[in-house]
């Protein structure tokens, strides 16, 4: 594996199989009763964020404790764009503290990839979600809910699977991340969303698209819901949110359209109503609790290969 | 102020053969082989191609307002070190250039640098705001005889306002430079508007934001008869609109400037924002258009858009950093490599397309003119053999912002000469002048 992960590109096949095996493994200490690896002990993992995401944030926290590692969590109010201390000197502060990875959140699509490759730190750095840009580790636990639903024994076994990304494409760093992550992994992917919230460009992305929900549910092995912001609703993306719920919403009627097989799947949080239905939610297919679960094994899989499971390649 | 003469020996006056040069009282004195002039400076131009002094008529000075980034006199030193004799001030300062108090304090502090010849642009609307026009006429009566108006960095996007603007300047001959950016299209934008940026996650800029501006705009000057300038052409449907409208015969100009004839939007992918400037690097289909709309005259002019920024604005998130990028100092070396270099151009159309034609658009009577014998003596000498890589950290101007730093480009400038007195010489910049 590279040094950082800052894309879900930066992941070769090969690495993203390893990635899946490993927090495979990692998971079956959640049903162990002490859930510790003395793994990291000694190493220092920092979560920055310039940007409020408590789940997140607790998520990679977990997973970095149950390694040993020692996490200090750094909320940096606000992020540079409004003046404060600016992600350079908060960078530098960190380097002086020793850390060995740094997991960054932001609102600036890039930031990570700034602070891997200007100089300023010496780490390993995780893209823990940048502005409109990509959440890869999302897109891992994303990958291995789907393997371990889709019943195959290795990673695989996902070939040729067809996953639907439904919504907001446009804003959304989940989106691109399980788009690259997903096609490295041989799924068949299918963007859907209102033209306006697919990017410019989405069709050299190597990915299907379309614009009719009701026409992609059947064929899919997984839906994969994303929310849409409240930002966007006065943003004259769409004219209404009830007509975005009509036309682009999960609902009853709709799931009852999907394959016997078919899970739902939301990376958080959810607007309960406008992208999907209560009913939806809370169903046997849904299995977005079980995502945030995954979530820690996957991180904790991304911090052992980063810092630990490497040490001789770091060597070289 | 000195009286020293100058003979330049053995120089190509617009790469043609080589010949002398006499430069005295501040004219050209003489032109031809084997001069003589006792009591003259002897400058050795073999193999150096003179130019008429460059005109720059998109400059950002940024004094007064943000002395951080760049003065008056850093500026035009850079100018002078690029082969400048004459550049033209925007407006977008702090207080704007929005009154004659503003653009003559500028127009006051280049005549004391003394490095070049410094022309104030004055704002087309009060503070920038794009509400009401400030005092064109004040400002083109006052001691700084603004003719170029312009509210670079915004778009005079109200059509009302604009066709206003163009209206009005007619009575002095004014032309208004616009900055042709439709606002609502391009909110929060970052990058051009391209698959990449789709990838990337920024926001775009799509071409149709500045095009659908410059359409308006050429339709708004032929209607009231007046005069339009184009600042910074970046897309290749903009070529398309400017050379329409001057088949029609309407009285528009256009500039392209040297990053948008050389970089291409793929350096986003980097998210170093020493690549993000406004209009953004667009695709190597707009920079083969927009080389060959400056080879065929659709473009008019190259301007520098040189933007100078502290170096805290760069050295941040893509999202966080200011727009713009250097320009002066590399300039020229810029067209050599994409336009002479590849045959697009000759010196001749260099000289016209950065000193005669922008001299002419911005109206400046002492620039701009042939090299013949009563000629102002505002000339450039280049060395078109030369190679140099560029190093951030040698720039004359405050700021280190240039997005050519370890790129090897042709060409050096020599020697600047401003009414005959020299800016630069030996390629250095000559401390003896002010």
């Amino acid at each position: 594996m590279k040094r950082h992960l800052l894309s879900a590109a930066d992941l070769t096949r090969d690495d993203a199989e390893l990635v899946l095996t490993t927090a495979a493994e990692l998971r079956s200490l959640a049903d162990r009763p002490i859930k510790k690896l003395p793994a990291l002990r000694g190493r220092t993992v920092v979560n920055l964020f310039f940007e409020d995401s408590t789940r997140t944030r607790i998520s990679f926290e977990a997973a970095a404790k149950r390694l040993s590692a020692d996490v200090i969590n750094f909320a940096a109010k606000g992020s540079s764009l409004s003046k404060g201390e600016s992600l350079k000197d908060t960078a530098l502060t960190l380097e002086a503290m020793g850390a060995d990875a740094v997991v960054i959140r932001h609102s600036a699509s890039g930031a990570p990839h700034r602070l891997a490759h200007s100089g300023w730190v010496r780490s390993s750095v995780v893209n823990a979600g940048d502005g409109t840009h990509e959440h890869p580790t999302q897109a891992l636990l994303d990958a291995f809910t789907l393997w371990r639903h889709l019943g195959e024994s290795k990673p695989s076994g996902l070939e040729g699977r067809r996953v639907a990304i439904v919504g907001d494409v446009l804003h959304s760093r989940v989106a691109r991340s399980n788009a690259l992550l997903l096609q490295t992994l041989g799924v068949d992917v299918t963007l859907v969303g209102p033209p306006t919230l697919l990017p410019v460009g989405v069709e050299s992305w190597g990915v299907e698209t379309s614009y009719d929900l009701d026409a992609v549910l059947p064929k899919a092995d997984a839906v994969m819901m994303l929310r849409v912001q409240r930002e966007r609703m006065q943003g004259g993306f769409f004219p209404t949110p009830r007509e975005y719920s009509r036309r682009y919403g999960l609902d009853g009627r709709r799931m009852a359209t999907l394959q016997d097989h078919t899970i739902v799947m939301h990376p958080g949080p959810m607007v309960r109503g406008m992208e999907i239905t209560a009913d939806v939610a809370d169903s046997d297919r849904s299995v977005i609790v079980e995502q945030v679960t995954n979530g820690v094994a996957v991180r904790m899989a991304v911090l052992y290969l980063l810092l630990g499971g490497s040490e001789s390649e770091n060597n070289e | 102020m000195s009286s020293t003469s100058y003979l330049i020996k053995n120089v190509r006056i617009l790469g043609g053969e080589a010949t002398d040069v006499l430069l005295e009282a501040g004219v050209v004195a003489a032109i031809g082989v084997g001069l003589d002039a006792p009591g003259a400076e002897v400058v050795d131009a073999e193999g150096l191609v003179a130019l008429p002094g460059l005109v720059d008529l998109h400059t950002h000075l940024r004094e007064p307002g943000r002395e951080d980034a760049e003065t008056v006199e850093t500026g035009t030193r850079a100018a002078a070190m690029g082969g400048f004799t004459a550049v033209h001030a925007m407006a977008n300062t702090d207080p704007v250039a929005d009154t004659a108090g503003v653009v003559e304090q500028v127009h006051r502090l280049g005549r004391e640098a003394g490095y070049c010849d410094v022309y104030a642009v004055g704002a087309v609307t009060v503070g920038l705001k794009g509400e009401r026009l400030a005092e064109l006429g004040a400002m083109a009566d006052s001691a700084a005889r603004v003719r170029v108006f312009s509210d670079d960095g915004h778009c005079v996007s109200d059509p009302l306002l604009m066709r206003r603007a163009l209206e009005y300047v007619k009575a002095f001959d004014g032309v208004i430079a616009q900055h042709a950016q439709d606002p609502r299209l391009t909110e929060g934008a970052q990058m051009n508007e391209s698959e990449l940026s789709g990838r990337l996650g920024l926001a775009g800029w799509p071409a149709v934001a500045e095009e659908a501006i410059i359409a308006r705009d050429c339709l708004l000057t032929a209607h009231v008869g007046s005069r339009l300038h184009v600042c910074h052409v970046s897309t290749a449907g903009s070529v398309e609109i400017v050379r329409d409208a001057k088949s029609k015969g309407w009285n528009v100009t256009a500039e392209a400037c040297p990053h948008h004839l050389l970089l291409t939007d793929e350096l986003a992918a980097t998210y170093n924002p020493i690549y993000k400037v406004n209009p953004p690097l667009r695709s190597a289909a707009d920079v083969e258009a927009l080389r060959a709309g400056l080879a065929d005259g659709t473009i008019d002019i190259v301007a520098t858009d040189h933007a100078p920024h502290p170096h805290e604005d760069k050295d941040c998130e893509w999202a966080a950093a200011a727009f713009g990028m250097l320009g002066l100092e590399t300039a020229l070396s810029i067209v050599q490599h994409t336009m002479v270099d590849t045959g697009l151009l000759d010196w001749a159309g260099v000289a016209e397309r950065m000193s005669a034609a922008p001299a002419r658009i911005g109206q400046v009577a002492d620039h701009g003119h042939p090299i013949e014998v009563g000629a102002p003596a505002n000339i450039t000498l280049y060395d078109p053999a030369a190679t140099r890589t560029i190093d951030a950290a040698e720039s004359a101007s405050l700021s280190r912002n240039t997005p050519y730093a370890g790129m090897e480009l042709p060409g050096r400038i020599e020697a600047t000469f401003l009414r005959g007195r020299p800016t630069v010489l030996d390629g250095k910049l000559w401390e003896g002048t002010a």
